[in-house]
């Protein structure tokens, strides 16, 4: 895996990454290429893309609708129900695909809204230093002092639970790591002659964050947005199950575990383990998935593996 | 070391009172809730008499009034009283600490034992067939939700072993053997995930350690695998694998919620659930707090455990 040489980096606080800035081809076909080569990052980004397909396809490719009762009780999975039917007669891989639209937008909007703030904060914060640094750093210390589930649940008890705040609680908790991360890019960048350069020429603080600080911590800031979409999508499901996340009504791989799916779990055991299932294969797709890009956009642990 | 030890302690403080500020803004913001809880459902309650309580409760202060007074009472022990019970927070909070902090202990003891001599096979055996099998087993367990696996072993449990978790909470002191019977299988199961990634932090610092140059001396001068093995990487290998564990603390408090209230352990997790239901605003406050507090102490001695790990290290500026 050492087949191409790069060139050290060497960062100020070790723990940061930068890109390498050596081919000349648009970064997503390098992407591509490189994830072409790890067999483990390509499947579960196939498996991923499968279930994004139906989470957005849901309306056509479930074979139910949510509510349809299709007049079978408990019915085990066969050829008829792939994963049976629960206790009012619906069909729980039609359940399942509709949860799982429910469950990746709730995350994917969660993880979305963390980086933003959470970028935003960190570049502020380790571009400008000084006093900035030191408030924002307190405050994301002591955000991350609570438990990422915790710091949900006390912003769910404060707004009520419902979907939106449920995503407002996980972006809130997933900002602060981010911001740890993206401070991290731009001190290992900020003292660089590029930099200096670019102030030479008159560009504005805000100008050169966002033009050349940003895309440094581009490459980090993916890679945990990719496993934090795991943890969002599980964090989800573990509030809902706990019954404060979204409401009942509403299928979610969390939703459709609890209640009727705890009650029946002895009678009809496949309410629970389809949706359990396809919770566990998400997040294990983006686990492997992360791995296959940190492995790709981090030249200092390639070949370490 | 005095300077650091100080420094960070200072640090810990700041962090201390913000974390007060943020559950105490996060909580009180919302206009008055408490007073209309307080009031209960009852439609005689009109606006002014819930106004009434309010200002009796101290709600119609300023907001800066309200935290001093509160913080107050909160370094003086005095925590507020539950809306629930009428009774002191704190005394309803003590007697599930043991339960929270038996059940933590226990799933962090079995994710190190676990976890330690597997990721040391699997590095010493570094992609051979048992580091293969290791390292799939860690990432499945990784994406299992705890939610569901702890599910899965009661259901599954008590359908072909006829297995069910005793009811009624015995303390390890008085009743060990049953409190054990009652405490193992969460656990393990709050530990699974906590072993994966343990494990897995294990094995890659294990490699970067073996490729060192003092492991090809030490192996040079003629010590035995063994002594190489033991004395020269775990050692080394072991700072990375301390930081995670101060990290994953935080992983473990937040389990405890879920494992507690699945497997109805009368805990301060399945406490924070019961109280967020009930709103009762001044026990959630304290729980926060207190899980806030553990994990920057547990934190704290991560930092501190560094120095007398890595003698390199010494915090000496």
């Amino acid at each position: 895996m050492t087949n191409s040489q790069e060139p050290n980096q060497t960062t100020l606080d070790g723990g940061t990454m930068a890109v390498r800035s050596d081919s000349e081809r648009p970064w997503i076909i390098g992407i591509s290429k490189a994830l072409w080569n790890k067999p483990l990052g390509f499947w579960s980004f196939f498996v991923l893309l499968i279930i994004t397909v139906f989470a957005i396809g849901a309306n056509w490719l479930a074979p139910y609708g949510i509510d349809d009762s299709t007049g079978l009780y408990t019915a085990a999975p066969g050829f008829s129900h792939l994963f049976g039917t629960d206790h009012l007669g619906r069909d729980v891989l039609s359940r399942t695909i509709f949860a799982g639209q429910v469950s990746l937008r709730v995350g994917f909007m969660a993880v979305a809204l963390g980086t933003i703030v959470g970028a935003v904060a960190g570049l502020v914060s380790g571009y400008f230093g000084g006093y900035v640094d030191q408030i924002i750093q307190r405050i994301v210390d002591v955000m991350m002092s609570i438990p990422t589930i915790l710091l949900a649940l006390t912003v769910i008890a404060s707004l009520g639970a419902d979907a939106l705040n449920v995503t407002l609680a996980i972006g809130t908790a997933l900002a602060p790591r981010t911001a740890r991360v993206a401070r991290g890019s731009a001190l290992s960048v900020k003292e660089l002659d590029y930099i200096t350069a670019a102030h030479a020429l008159g560009s504005t603080p805000v100008r050169v964050m966002f033009r050349h600080v940003l895309p440094n911590a581009a490459a980090p800031l993916i890679v945990i947005a990719s496993v934090q979409l795991g943890t969002a999508i599980i964090t989800e499901a573990s509030l809902s199950y706990l019954g404060l996340g979204v409401p009942l009504n509403v299928p979610t791989w969390g939703n459709m575990l609890s209640g009727a799916g705890l009650t029946y779990m002895t009678k009809a055991p496949w309410m629970a383990i389809f949706p359990g299932l396809a919770l566990t294969t998400t997040v294990l797709a983006l686990n492997l998935f992360g791995d296959a890009l940190r492995d790709i956009l981090d030249p200092k642990l390639r070949g370490s593996k | 070391m005095q300077r650091y030890l100080i420094q960070r302690l200072l640090y810990t403080f700041v962090s201390l009172v913000g974390l007060s500020i943020l559950v105490f803004i996060l909580l009180r913001a919302v206009p008055g809730d408490a007073a209309v809880i307080l009031a209960g459902d009852e439609s005689a309650m009109t606006e002014e008499d819930i106004d009434e309580i309010r200002t009796e409760m101290g709600l119609n202060d300023p907001l800066v009034v309200q935290y001093v007074r509160w913080g107050g009472g909160v370094v003086q022990g005095d925590w507020g009283i539950s809306l629930f019970t009428s009774q002191p927070v704190l005394s309803l909070i003590w007697p599930r600490l043991p339960v929270s902090v038996e059940l933590g202990l226990m799933a962090m003891l079995f994710a190190v034992l676990i976890a330690a001599p597997l990721g040391i096979l699997a590095a010493l055996q570094q992609d051979g067939f048992s580091d293969q099998v290791l390292r799939f087993i860690s990432i499945l367990f990784l994406a299992l939700p705890n939610f569901w696996l702890s599910t899965m072993v009661l259901v599954l449990g008590s359908r072909w072993y006829g297995w069910v978790p005793p009811v009624g909470y015995e303390s390890i002191f008085s009743n060990p053997w049953y409190n054990l019977q009652q405490f193992t299988i969460p656990a393990i199961v709050l530990g699974t995930s906590l072993a994966a990634s343990l494990m897995r932090m294990m094995r890659s610092s294990m490699l970067e350690v073996m490729r060192e140059d003092y492991i090809r001396t030490a192996r040079a001068k003629g010590l035995v695998e063994r002594k190489v093995v033991l004395r020269h990487m775990l050692r080394n290998s072991l700072i990375p694998v301390v930081t995670l564990f101060g990290l994953m603390a935080g992983v473990v408090i937040g389990g405890t919620v879920i494992t507690e209230s699945i497997f109805s352990l009368p805990g301060m997790g399945r406490l924070v659930i019961d109280t967020i239901n009930r709103r009762d605003y001044p026990m959630v406050q304290a729980l926060i707090m207190i899980f806030g507090f553990a994990t920057l102490m547990i934190n704290l001695l991560t930092d501190l455990s560094y120095a007398w790990l890595d003698p390199r290290i010494s915090y000496s500026k």
